[in-house]
């Protein structure tokens, strides 16, 4: 489904990937561990598109597709998700609306008919539920007022509506509670599916326990240094990142 | 009156002057209300059309703006009356009573004057004038004096407006919707003047609409003056949608009684150049105005609003929300004052004017402004200008949505926030619909 090759990419002229190679399928969940400033957060904006990187080598191909040439939310619109480390506060534009212009804008740039509302809102109000988020949230401001958790369990009502084909997470699990990570956790297992390839980008091992990945790798100064089993996260947790920063200088 | 006291003068400032001369015993009103024209005007010929050396000018300069005095717009005729049937229908509000001024004179023809409401009385300004009635004679000019030129010459040239009272205790639940509407085949300027005054403890909603073709030049120089009443509540929006070459200046006065209520909405999208000017006046303990405005302009056009809240006595709040989207070669500017004087303590006066800037070449001046001669009080002011955020741009992209509507959708809600509080549905609607059409325009 998606495969990265040699990926290249800066920042305002620094260099922050560097030869990152990356191959998921459908039905995967791969994790991606790694320091701070190990090229995480950018390796996940670079996938969804974010203006401010440059990829200067490597192609990115999703479904066999040359990635990196389509603009973000046609990338969105063939499937990919990003849920973001910082979700942002959007005032003046409620959840619903936001909800319902991104997955009828979606549908639409694949050809589908637009989603009519009573059947929306009837998709809306049981992801919501299974998420604990209340109603009365939905006709708020994105994210306005929303706490840590709340804005994260906000993002994956996001993907739970728009059931995208890869979804990329990028440190959801930063800032919250046991109590939300839980109900994080437990969103993003519904949604796994044979279909369905996800890539998991987190600092620590905690997450994992919840979110049970099929491969795990670990990311050190912008390439991909080690792979293995949901073992290896393990392995990190007692040990640190120590000695993969080591090898990869 | 005295041409030689200036040396320059422009040809509109002789143009209104000619224009006066000729105009003034045909003007509604004798005696002590032609005594008050000749006064303003008196007041205008010395000073002349405010330019920017003028303070409160500055970025509006109107002797540079305004290069001919057009003619007093005559009376409509009967194609003009045809032509302004459907006036303020943008507005979507069926509900409400409409009175139609075209051309600045009431059509009761158009108006829907049947049935008032117990405690409601309307009348037409000219039809008052005429007949010297003590109450207008009484109040008019009087709610928040001033010594502003463009009042002045509203005052002068003031041809017809609705005289609207309401008693004290009466709940108008039903807007009254005044539908200003440019229907003459010719240039011409047109001053409507209007007098609104609502009883202690009453309610009321004024809708105000100014429209006109796009292919004719007009100028207009409107007039309200409002008394909020005790414990009074009053809801005001006015929505500009003047054709593309109109000079348009109106001028709100307001007077708040203890614990009145003025809730000010002011829509601008249309007009060559536009003047929003908004002099509100705390002359009673505890009252709260929210005053809020939203403009949209693109090409060159030139919106300013100038307020001045001025809190004369204890435990006023106000709240004044600006937000100007600009594309093209456009120009807003936001003039803001609050003056707290000093029996005004316990004021809380909070003033916020954002720009939104769509082009490389358009240009927001924010001017906040605090005066404050109390010392228990809590006041401040912010300003902002400054493009879409790319941030919030790429959040949007990244859920599927194109970057044409992404920006779409964060114009609006930018707007939104500055029309939200306009109670009727029906016209927050337009409006939202409105700022959604100028959207997809441009």
């Amino acid at each position: 489904m998606l495969e990265i090759k040699n990926l290249h990419a800066e920042i305002d002229g620094r260099a922050i990937l560097d030869g990152l190679d990356l191959t998921v399928n459908a039905g995967e969940v791969h994790a991606i561990m790694g320091p701070n400033g190990s090229g995480k957060s950018t390796l996940a904006y670079v996938l969804a598109g974010k203006a401010d990187y440059a990829v200067t080598a490597g192609e990115v191909l999703f479904e066999g597709e040359d990635m990196l040439a389509m603009a973000p939310d046609e990338r969105a619109a063939r499937g990919l998700f990003l849920a973001f480390q910082y979700p942002l506060e959007i005032p003046g534009v409620t959840t619903m609306t936001f909800l319902r212009t991104a997955l009828n804008a979606q549908r639409k740039k694949r050809g589908e008919a637009e989603l009519q509302v009573p059947e929306f809102m009837k998709r809306v109000r049981e992801a919501a539920g299974k998420l604990d988020i209340d109603q009365e949230m939905l006709r708020r401001g994105v994210n306005v007022g929303f706490s840590g958790g709340e804005k994260k369990r906000n993002e994956i009502l996001q993907m739970a509506m728009l059931e995208p084909k890869l979804a990329v997470l990028d440190e959801t699990d930063s800032g919250l509670d046991i109590d939300a990570l839980k109900i994080v956790a437990d969103g993003v297992n519904r949604l796994r599916s044979p279909q369905r390839a996800m890539v998991v980008i987190t600092h620590y091992q905690r997450l994992l326990d919840y979110i049970v990945p099929d491969v795990v790798h670990v990311l050190s100064k912008g390439r991909i240094v080690k792979t293995g089993g949901k073992d290896l996260a393990l392995e990190l947790e007692a040990h640190g990142y120590a000695q993969f920063q080591e090898e990869a200088a | 009156m005295n041409a030689e006291v200036h040396p320059i003068r422009t040809a509109a400032e002789i143009g209104l002057a000619q224009a006066f001369a000729e105009a003034r015993s045909r003007l509604p009103g004798n005696g002590a209300i032609s005594r008050r024209r000749a006064i303003a005007f008196d007041r205008f010929a010395e000073q002349g059309l405010p330019h920017r050396r003028v303070e409160e000018w500055k970025y509006t300069d109107l002797r540079a703006l305004m290069r001919e005095a057009l003619p007093i717009a005559p009376p409509p005729d009967a194609a003009a009356l045809r032509r302004a049937a459907d006036a303020g229908a943008l507005l979507h509000a069926p509900d409400v009573r409409r009175l139609v001024f075209v051309d600045g004179a009431l059509a009761p023809e158009l108006s829907d004057l049947a049935a008032l409401e117990p405690g409601l009385t309307i009348q037409s300004l000219a039809v008052a004038l005429a007949a010297a009635d003590p109450f207008v004679v009484e109040r008019l000019g009087t709610v928040v004096p001033t010594e502003d030129i463009a009042v002045a010459l509203n005052t002068a040239f003031m041809g017809d407006g609705a005289v609207i009272r309401v008693a004290d205790d009466a709940v108008i639940s039903r807007p009254i919707h005044l539908a200003f509407r440019f229907a003459a085949q010719h240039p011409a300027a047109v001053f409507p003047r209007s007098l609104v005054v609502v009883g202690a403890g009453a309610r009321l909603t004024v809708i105000e609409s100014h429209e006109g073709a796009d292919d004719l030049d007009y100028q207009v120089n409107a007039g309200l003056e409002l008394v909020v009443g005790d414990r009074a509540r009053v809801d005001h929006v006015k929505v500009a949608m003047d054709g593309a070459r109109a000079l348009h200046v109106a001028t709100l006065m307001a007077s708040l009684g203890a614990g009145a209520e003025l809730n000010d909405t002011s829509f601008t999208m249309g007009g060559a150049v536009t003047r929003n000017q908004l002099f509100v006046r705390f002359a009673g303990e505890s009252a709260v105005a929210r005053i809020c405005g939203a403009t949209l302009v693109k090409g060159r056009q030139h919106v300013d609003t100038t307020l001045v809240v001025d809190h004369a006595l204890p435990g006023g709040t106000s709240r004044e929300l600006n937000k100007a989207v600009l594309d093209g070669e456009s120009r807003s500017v936001f003039q803001g004052k609050i003056i707290v004087r000093p029996d005004a303590q316990k004021t809380d006066g909070k003033m916020m004017t954002k720009a939104l800037l769509l082009s490389e070449t358009a240009e927001a001046d924010n001017k906040p402004e605090l005066e404050i001669f109390a010392d228990d009080v809590q006041c401040g002011h912010g300003a902002t200008a400054g493009a879409l955020d790319d941030d919030l741009l790429f959040y949007l992209m990244a859920r599927g949505i194109a970057r044409r509507e992404a920006e779409g959708l964060l114009i609006q809600a930018f707007v939104g926030e500055a029309i939200e509080g306009i109670g009727h549905d029906g016209v927050r609607e337009a409006l939202t619909s409105a700022a959604a059409g100028w959207l997809a325009a441009r």
